[in-house]
């Protein structure tokens, strides 16, 4: 087992445990905590896959901006919800269901994925892969569309959010 | 390869043969060395931490007219292991309601959130620990978890004022991030990379901050806003409430709240030397003469460096012991609707200025930038007077019809 | 390099099943949104499990992960300013009392 493989492992069973802890556990406040944990350990998995660009975007967006806001919207909206009763619907057994079906289906999919035991070839050599990805991102033979809409829909978003989360004075 | 030119290089070979020679396998030979490696730098970090608790000391002492510490050793220079002593055989105290775990982790997340920082942060040209191709983005991703540190503290405290503190905080550096990456983007354009070594490398001949200095002065305000120093120091704000998010905190875990502050300052002084002060480089390429040649040697390269965010250091001390704290809906507004449009508008004509002038001669160029920074600076400010003269003149104008 | 695909599928799958299970299973709004942060993680791992192994000198992968970063930031934001505008005006954020559309 090389020191990849066991990384890999240790970040996997960080990510599945925290996971699970953030749809099981009780008190909403640890479940935005762990789903902090969850997305560290997806940050780990994108360095193993020599995405850094990706790996340092998912700290600095999913931690420092998405976790942030699920925190602020927890403190903001405690009153009401004490923690206290069960978290989970009466009928979380189909959930359980749901999700069971839904994990095999995947499982049964990815394993039949011609050539699915691959592993990854070296980098191309003198490859910048951040480089390479701010080409592709603006260059108009690529994904310039993608992105000239993601941004449209962040300006959006901003918008809406103001609108809704403002308290408007009439 | 000799000692004065790459001396990590050359410990990490010799490390490696000794190992191997050992029997140790090459793979955990690697690891191993890269711990070695790790431990060195946080116990440097560490112990450089230990001497800034004696620099602010002294330095805020000056600027308050007073001696600061002077009765242990010379200069009161051991004033900070009693500091240390003192803090170690405090009460450690947990209050009542507070969340156990939580309320431990955060100071340790805090002190770890600046101590990564160190990983990138370049001493010399061949001293370092990683040179990240991503560097100014880690530098923020950092950032996001000693928010996070800061908003556990103030969330496990079980404490009004920990609470307070730590929203505040939050809005603070939530905000201010936004400049701060925007002005990371412009050593960015003008290195074309973002690697710290890259950027570093790019100002041999000429600094970053004679081609942009209003991008350097933007970076400063955002990183004391980032560390919530005054006059950003609203988490804490003492007359408000009382001590922020580290109210509860006694003993050594308020200790590593304390050190992780102040090499956290130390760390933004040296990235703005980096960033926009050459770094490890000399002045304008001195090194190339070979009278200067010396500049070279990793050691001195290591000292230029460290003095120059000593520099920075002390401008952030300055600030903070001259300037009063502002009100946070002032300096949300500040964020908002100043330094974000200023650092915007610098970041557009920084990159279409910089397109258009790279392919003139050094001194063209390096005029071009500035005189654009002038400009920008000169709008900037009649905007802003003659916005205020309009706001006096409605007031008085109020005055008058009652 | 010696990491198998199958094995980066499989997490993402196993990710992606919890949170929807945390989808349809919490009562909470903000747990259900916390739920598909967690399914829009294991898409986006899956991206750059493809782009990392397939062709890595194509930036297909990476690119459409930064887009699904930025919808993601947008949904939370969105998402979460729902939240708290019902909780203003209901007091509640359990997804099943938000009854008000349903006659």
């Amino acid at each position: 087992m090389t020191v990849e493989q066991i990384l890999f492992l240790l970040a996997g069973a960080v990510i599945l445990v925290s996971a699970f802890l953030v749809v099981t556990v009780r008190k909403l406040m640890h479940a935005a905590l762990w789903l902090v944990v969850t997305l560290f350990g997806v940050a780990v998995l994108y360095a193993l896959l020599q995405a850094n660009f990706l790996a340092v975007v998912q700290l600095v967006v999913y931690i420092g901006a998405i976790a942030i806001l699920f925190i602020f919207a927890v403190m903001l909206t405690r009153k009401e919800m004490r923690d206290l009763g069960p978290q989970t619907r009466s009928n979380w057994w189909v959930a359980v269901l749901v999700g069971a079906a839904v994990l095999m289906g995947l499982v049964f999919v990815v394993l039949a994925i011609p050539g699915v035991e691959r592993t990854a070839q070296v980098l191309p050599e003198g490859l910048d892969t951040v480089q390479a990805l701010g080409v592709a991102l603006v260059s108009p033979n690529a994904y310039v569309l993608p992105f000239e809409v993601a941004s449209v829909l962040l300006l959006a978003a901003l918008i809406g959010a103001v609108y809704l989360a403002g308290i408007i004075k009439k | 390869m000799t000692f004065w030119n790459d001396p990590i290089n050359l410990i990490a070979n010799w490390l490696n043969t000794l190992l191997t020679g050992w029997g140790v396998p090459a793979s955990l030979a690697t690891v191993l060395i890269y711990f070695i490696g790790i431990t060195v730098l946080v116990v440097f970090a560490m112990v450089l931490d230990i001497g800034l608790v004696w620099v602010e000391r002294k330095v805020v002492a000056r600027f308050q007219d007073r001696l600061g510490p002077n009765r242990l050793g010379p200069f009161g220079l051991i004033q900070p292991i009693a500091d240390i002593i003192k803090m170690v055989i405090k009460e450690d105290i947990t209050p009542a309601g507070a969340e156990k775990v939580l309320y431990n982790i955060a100071p340790v997340l805090s002190a770890t959130s600046v101590i990564m920082l160190w990983a990138i942060l370049p001493l010399a040209a061949n001293i370092y620990g990683v040179d990240l191709n991503v560097a100014l983005l880690y530098i923020v991703a950092m950032g996001a978890l000693g928010t996070l540190a800061i908003i556990i503290a103030g969330w496990a405290s079980n404490n009004k004022y920990a609470l307070l503190g730590a929203f505040r905080m939050v809005a603070n550096m939530v905000a201010y991030e936004i400049p701060m990456v925007i002005v990371l983007l412009i050593p960015t354009i003008l290195a074309g990379t973002m690697s710290v070594i890259g950027i570093t490398e790019a100002q041999r001949n000429l600094w970053f901050v004679f081609l942009s200095p209003l991008g350097a002065v933007i970076f400063m305000i955002s990183a004391i806003a980032e560390l919530g120093r005054s006059p950003f120091d609203l988490n804490e704000a003492e007359s408000e409430i009382v001590a922020g998010f580290h109210i509860e905190y006694t003993g050594m875990k308020f200790g590593w709240f304390y050190a992780s502050e102040l090499l956290h300052a130390f760390t933004f002084g040296g990235f703005a030397a980096i960033l926009f002060f050459g770094g490890y480089n000399g002045f304008f390429g001195l090194e190339q003469f070979p009278a200067f040649s010396w500049l070279n040697i990793p050691f001195v390269q290591a000292l230029v460096f460290i003095v120059k965010a000593m520099i920075g250091y002390w401008v952030i001390m300055w600030v903070k012991y001259s300037m009063p704290r502002i009100r946070i809906d002032h300096m949300l507004a500040f964020n908002w609707k100043f330094l974000v449009p200023l650092s915007l508008v610098l970041l557009v004509v920084t990159a279409i200025l910089h397109r258009i002038l790279v392919v003139l001669p050094t001194w063209q160029y390096a005029l071009g930038m500035f005189a654009a920074n002038i400009v920008i600076i000169t709008a900037t400010i009649e905007i802003l007077r003659a916005h205020g003269r309009k706001q006096r003149q409605a007031e008085y104008a109020l005055l008058k019809t009652q | 390099m010696s990491i198998p695909l199958s094995w980066y599928l499989l997490l993402a799958a196993a990710l992606f099943s919890i949170g929807l299970y945390g989808v349809l299973a919490r009562k909470n709004a903000i747990a259900i949104l916390l739920g598909i942060e967690l399914m829009l993680n294991a898409v986006n791992m899956n991206l750059v499990a493809f782009w990392r192994y397939l062709d890595p000198a194509q930036m297909a992968g990476q690119a459409f992960a930064v887009i699904v970063f930025a919808v993601a930031a947008a949904e939370v934001a969105v998402g979460l300013a729902l939240v708290i505008s019902v909780y203003r005006r209901r007091k509640t954020v359990v997804a099943d009392e938000l009854d008000l559309m349903k006659w």
